[in-house]
């Protein structure tokens, strides 16, 4: 049964499009057929993101109004033979996104593919609204932060009462995934603990990514995360929360940097 | 030891205040979701009242609710025009 899994949060840049490319190639990675749709229109950058900016043709538009089909507009990944990206336009008109064409074609997707993963524009309009709308699961990014940890909450009322499963009685089944975190401020007293976050939201924790250099070194270069530099500590904190989203029961911990001896020595971070 | 902490690190952990500012607020937000335009609601009703007795420019009618812990308050803020002025916008029913 393929699952739709929207990558929501309310704020921007709390790191959406990111994790969204790093959950999608690490499920691919596992053997899962997935794409993973950019809702983001006029502003589409999880194609820049997964290294595929160049090969965009067709977008999620042309296909709701039938300009293009389908298969014409999905861009299959360079890395990875099950990883695939229906991209978002570039044209300002957001209203031709509309509730119905979004149904048909998440309907089609379900059909060839085992994960659907949303990433949803910042905000709580339209364009967020219908990238969750047809959602299964939501994963929705926090950074340790009160405007965000605000913004997440405001989401997750928003999964359980406009969410065609919430309307039908049903529950989105939700998760937290925090971002940016740093575990020495947070025990210095400094940033939000995973604690505190967790008691606001009521909500059960998918991972946590660590703030890292990497997590930018591999939009640079257009990979995700999980692609570009598996041995980081955000990729492996992703690969943890991807065997969640499978089911697996993996200990919850936040992975470290592992610094060179040198900047060990000189105790700065890895640049 | 929160003088030691302090002296060591040069300011105070203000993770905690973020924490209570975050609960106080959300407490009040959910209690709000469903009634979004509560506010908005109010305010059209009450200018719909007072301007049947007062003339009123509905720019200066400002209405603001303020978040405590334990209680809330609703403040109504309406500019009502001096006599002379008054006068001379009546509405004919008022007459």
């Amino acid at each position: 049964m393929a699952k739709v899994l929207v990558v929501t949060s309310g704020k921007g840049g709390v790191g959406k499009t990111t994790s969204t490319a790093a959950l999608g190639a690490g499920l691919a990675q596992m053997g899962e057929k997935v794409v993973v749709v950019d809702f983001d229109v006029g502003l589409r950058n999880l194609d820049l993101v997964m290294g595929a900016e160049r090969r965009v043709v067709f977008d999620l538009i042309n296909v709701v109004q039938g300009v293009a089909k389908l298969s014409q507009a999905l861009i299959r990944d360079k890395r990875l033979e099950n990883l695939w990206l229906l991209p978002a336009s570039q044209t300002r008109d957001k209203d031709a996104l509309t509730d119905e064409g979004v149904g048909r074609i998440i309907a089609d997707l379900r059909t060839k593919f085992d994960w659907i993963l949303c990433d949803s524009p910042a905000g709580i309009e339209r364009g967020a609204t219908l990238a969750m709308r047809y959602a299964d699961e939501a994963v929705i990014v926090t950074n340790p932060e009160v405007s965000s940890v605000r913004d997440s909450d405001r989401i997750i009322g928003m999964l359980d009462s406009k969410t065609v499963k919430a309307e039908r009685g049903e529950r989105v089944e939700k998760h937290v995934l925090i971002t940016r975190y740093d575990s020495a401020r947070a025990a210095r007293g400094e940033m939000l603990s995973i604690e505190d976050i967790l008691e606001i939201l009521a909500t059960p924790l998918l991972g946590i990514i660590p703030e890292s250099q990497d997590v930018l070194r591999a939009s640079n270069v257009g990979s995700p995360v999980t692609l570009n530099n598996a041995a980081s500590a955000p990729a492996r904190a992703y690969v943890d929360a991807v065997r969640r989203l499978m089911g697996e029961t993996v200990t919850m911990m936040v992975p470290v940097e592992r610094k060179g001896l040198m900047n060990r020595l000189l105790g700065r971070r890895a640049a | 030891m929160m003088n030691l902490l302090r002296l060591i690190g040069g300011r105070t952990a203000s993770a905690p205040v973020a924490r209570e500012r975050l609960q106080i607020l959300l407490a009040h937000e959910r209690g709000l979701r469903g009634q979004p335009e509560l506010l908005g609601l109010l305010r059209a009703e009450i200018l719909a009242v007072v301007s049947r007795h007062v003339v009123l420019d509905p720019e200066k009618v400002i209405v603001r609710m303020e978040r405590g812990k334990h209680v809330s308050t609703l403040e109504v803020d309406i500019e009502v025009p001096t006599a002379s002025k008054d006068r001379s916008r009546r509405l004919p029913h008022d007459c």
